[in-house]
C-alpha cells in the first residue's frame, strides 16, 4: 500500500479548487488598493471603512436580517405543521393534492413564483384594499411560501424515521395526542426543526428573485442592493461585504462542528460506560 | 376452541368474535377467547399470524372490524389506550430517548392525580424492583439492552395496571440474558399479581412464562392449553409441527381394542400402536405423531412383541452435551429424527451409536398422538 492514489488526490485538489478558489480570490481581492476590482492596486483595507460608512448597505442588511428572522420563525411553525399532517394524520381527502402543493415551490422556477406572488398581491390590493403597498410583508409572506416548504420536507423526513412507537408508548400511558405531541413528538423531532429554521433563514437571506417582484420603493433588501450594484461593475467594497459574510459563515460552521464533534465524543463515552456497566 | 373459564363469574378479559381486516387482508379472524385475573397468557405463532394485531386491539392502537373486547366487564371495544387500564411493554422498548430513566418511567404518572412525593415514591419504588436505581440520571442510550428493557417494564408497571401487555419482551435479549430475565419477570409477575399477556414467535418464551398458551395461525386461533397441553397433546398438525419437533407418519386406522389403536403405515410397510383417548372409525386416514425424545434407540434389537419398533441406519449425528440428536434412514427410506440424553459420561467411541450404525428405534404406545386434522 504505498502507492499513492494519485488520480484520487487530485480529484480531491480539483474539487477544492473549485469550491474554494472563487470564494478565496474575492476575499483576496477585497484588499484591493486599487478602484478595479480585477486590478491588483496594493493592499488596502479603506473598502471596509467605506462599507461600515454606507448607510445604503447597512440599511439593506438590516432589513435582510428582519425578514430572514420573521420569515423563517413563520415557515417552521407552519411546515412542521404541515410535515405533522403529511405524516401521522391518517390518510384524508385531498392529502396528495395538499403534499403535491406544499412542494410545489422546489420544483417550479423562480420566476414563475415571484410572478404569481406579485399577481396574487396586485388583485388582493385591488379586491381587498390590502396590502396597500409593497415592501416588508410582502417580501415575507413570499419567502414563507416557498421557504415552508423546506421546512416541511425535512420535517417530514425526520417525522417518517421516528419510531412510531414511542408516541404510541406515551398515549398507552395516559397521554392525550396532544401531550403527545408537546411532551414526546416535539422534542424528539427538534434538531429537525431547528435545522428546517436555518435552512429557512439562510434561503430569505439570500434570495434575489423572488424578492424583487414582490419588493416596492424604499424596501431594498441586501441581496437585491448587491445585485443592483454589480450591474454597475463590481467594487471591491462589494468584495468586503462579501468577504465578512463568508468569514462569519465559516466560523459559525466551524463553531457548530467542534460543538457536535464533543457532543459525539461524550456519546460514544456513554456508550462504552453502559457497556462496561453492562450486567 | 374457547379457553374455559373457570368457575366463579365473568372472565377477566373476554375477546369476542374479534375480525380485523386491513384492506382485504385478515390480519385477525373471528378469535374468541377468556383470559383469567392473574393469569400470564402467551399469544404464541409465527410472523403474521396476526397475535401482535390482537396485542394491539387489546392496548386499544386498533379498533376492530367486527367483534366486542370487554376488560374487566367493560367493553373496551372503542375506548382510545389513554383511557383503558392498560398499559404496554413495546417490542422496541419505546424509551422516550430524550428522557433521563427516571424521567421515562415517571412520565406515566403525570396524568394521574396524586402528590408529588408519592409518585416520587412510587417511581423509586419500582426502580428498586427492576434494580435500576443507580441509572436512575442515565439517558436510555447510555444504558444496555438488557437493562433498557427493565426500564420499559417498569414504565409500563409504575401506572399499576389492571393488565400489562408485552410485545416480544424477551426478542432483544441475548440467550443468557433470556433465561435470566425470564425468571425475573414470571416472578414480578407473581409478586404483584398483574394480568400479562405477552406476544412471542418463541415457543421456549411461551412454555417457560406463560399459565396458558394461545397457538395462533393465519389470524385464528389453533389451540389452547397449558405448556404441556399444547405440547404433549396438540389438537392438529399445525400445532404439533410448530411446537417443538415432531416426527409424523400418514396411514389408516386398521382397528381399535383396549384404548389401542392400530394404524397401518404403507410407507413404513408396518404398523405401529398408539393410545386411542377418543374413539375412531376403523379405516379412517390418521397421522401417527410422536416427538423425537420420546423415541429410545439402541443397537441391539428389542425382544420380539414389542410395539412400534423400527430398524434404520444412523445417517447423522449431532452432539449437543447434554443430548444427541440422531437422524435415522429407517429401511423404508423414511427419516426420523431421534433425541436421546447423554446420561452417561464418555467420549466419542462410547455413545450409543455411531455414523452408519445399524439401530433400533422404540417408542411406548401411549407416547404417540393421533391426529385428523
Amino acid at each position: 500500500m504505498n502507492r499513492k492514489p494519485v488520480f484520487l488526490y487530485s480529484c480531491l485538489c480539483f474539487g477544492f479548487a473549485f469550491f474554494y478558489v472563487p470564494i478565496l480570490s474575492m476575499i483576496f481581492f477585497s484588499f484591493n488598493k486599487s478602484r478595479l476590482a480585477t486590478v491588483w492596486g496594493g493592499f488596502s483595507i479603506e473598502w471596509y471603512g467605506k462599507l461600515f460608512a454606507n448607510a445604503q448597505i447597512l440599511k439593506a442588511a438590516l432589513l435582510s436580517l428582519e425578514i430572514a428572522l420573521l420569515s423563517a420563525t413563520l415557515a417552521t411553525i407552519l411546515g412542521t405543521m404541515a410535515g405533522l399532517a403529511l405524516s401521522r394524520f391518517r390518510r384524508f381527502r385531498g392529502r396528495t393534492l395538499f403534499s403535491g402543493f406544499v412542494t410545489a415551490p422546489l420544483i417550479m422556477p423562480e420566476v414563475i413564483t415571484g410572478i404569481s406572488m406579485l399577481m396574487m398581491f396586485i388583485l388582493m390590493a385591488e379586491w381587498i384594499g390590502w396590502p396597500g403597498s409593497r415592501g416588508f410583508t410582502t417580501i415575507t409572506l413570499a419567502h414563507i411560501t416557498f421557504s415552508m416548504t423546506y421546512v416541511t420536507t425535512v420535517v417530514q423526513s425526520r417525522l417518517s424515521s421516528m419510531d412510531v412507537s414511542i408516541e404510541e408508548a406515551a398515549m398507552d400511558l395516559g397521554s392525550r395526542p396532544w401531550q403527545v405531541l408537546k411532551d414526546i413528538t416535539l422534542p424528539v423531532i427538534s434538531p429537525a426543526i431547528l435545522s428546517g429554521w436555518l435552512l429557512a433563514f439562510t434561503i430569505s437571506l439570500d434570495d434575489v428573485v423572488i424578492s424583487s417582484f414582490v419588493s416596492g420603493p424604499g424596501t431594498t433588501t441586501l441581496p437585491i442592493l448587491i445585485w443592483s450594484k454589480v450591474k454597475l461593475g463590481v467594487t471591491p467594497d462589494i468584495n468586503a461585504l462579501a468577504a465578512i459574510i463568508v468569514t462569519v459563515v465559516a466560523v459559525c460552521v466551524a463553531i457548530a462542528g467542534v460543538v457536535m464533534y464533543r457532543q459525539e465524543q461524550r456519546r460514544e463515552r456513554d456508550v462504552q460506560m453502559a457497556l462496561r456497566a453492562n450486567n | 376452541m374457547t379457553g374455559q373459564t373457570a368457575g366463579e363469574g365473568r372472565p377477566f378479559i373476554r375477546i369476542e368474535g374479534v375480525t380485523k381486516k386491513f384492506g382485504a387482508f385478515t390480519a385477525v379472524d373471528n378469535v374468541s377467547l377468556d383470559i383469567e385475573k392473574g393469569e400470564f397468557f402467551a399469544l404464541l405463532g409465527g410472523s403474521g399470524c396476526g397475535k401482535t394485531t390482537l396485542l394491539r386491539m387489546l392496548a386499544g392502537f386498533e379498533t376492530p372490524t367486527a367483534g366486542r373486547v370487554f376488560i374487566d366487564g367493560q367493553d373496551m371495544t372503542t375506548v382510545p389506550p389513554y383511557d383503558r387500564p392498560v398499559n404496554m411493554m413495546f417490542q422496541s422498548y419505546a424509551l422516550f430517548p430524550h428522557m433521563t430513566v427516571e424521567k421515562n418511567i415517571g412520565y406515566g404518572l403525570k396524568h394521574e392525580k396524586i402528590s408529588v412525593a408519592e409518585r416520587q415514591e412510587r417511581v423509586r419504588s419500582i426502580l428498586d424492583l427492576v434494580q435500576l436505581t443507580p441509572f436512575a440520571g442515565r439517558k436510555p442510550h447510555q444504558i444496555s439492552g438488557g437493562q433498557r428493557q427493565r426500564v420499559a417494564l417498569a414504565r409500563a408497571l409504575v401506572k399499576q395496571p389492571k393488565l400489562l401487555l408485552l410485545d416480544e419482551p424477551l426478542g432483544a435479549l441475548d440467550k443468557k440474558l433470556r433465561e435470566h430475565t425470564q425468571f425475573e419477570l414470571a416472578n414480578i409477575q407473581y409478586k404483584l399479581g398483574i394480568t400479562f399477556v405477552v406476544v412471542t414467535h418463541d415457543q421456549e418464551e411461551a412454555m417457560t412464562l406463560a399459565s396458558r398458551i394461545a397457538v395462533m395461525d393465519k389470524g385464528v386461533v389453533r389451540q389452547i392449553g397449558t405448556a404441556s397441553g399444547v405440547y404433549e397433546f396438540p389438537n392438529s398438525k399445525f400445532v404439533a409441527g410448530f411446537i417443538g419437533s415432531i416426527n409424523m407418519f400418514e396411514g389408516r386406522i386398521s382397528g381399535v381394542a383396549d384404548g389401542l389403536a392400530t394404524v397401518e403405515v404403507p410407507e413404513l410397510a408396518t404398523s405401529m400402536k398408539a393410545r386411542a383417548d377418543r374413539p375412531f372409525a376403523t379405516g379412517s386416514a390418521i397421522t401417527v405423531a410422536v416427538r423425537p425424545e420420546k423415541i429410545s434407540i439402541a443397537r441391539s434389537a428389542p425382544p420380539e412383541g414389542t410395539p412400534n419398533v423400527l430398524a434404520g441406519v444412523v445417517q447423522d449425528l449431532g452432539y449437543f452435551g447434554k443430548d444427541s440428536l440422531y437422524r435415522v434412514k429407517l429401511d423404508g427410506g423414511t427419516i426420523l429424527s431421534v433425541n436421546s440424553v447423554n446420561s452417561r459420561r464418555g467420549l466419542e467411541h462410547e455413545r450409543v451409536a455411531e455414523w452408519e450404525d445399524r439401530v433400533w428405534l422404540q417408542f411406548e404406545p401411549s407416547s404417540a398422538i393421533l391426529l385428523q386434522e
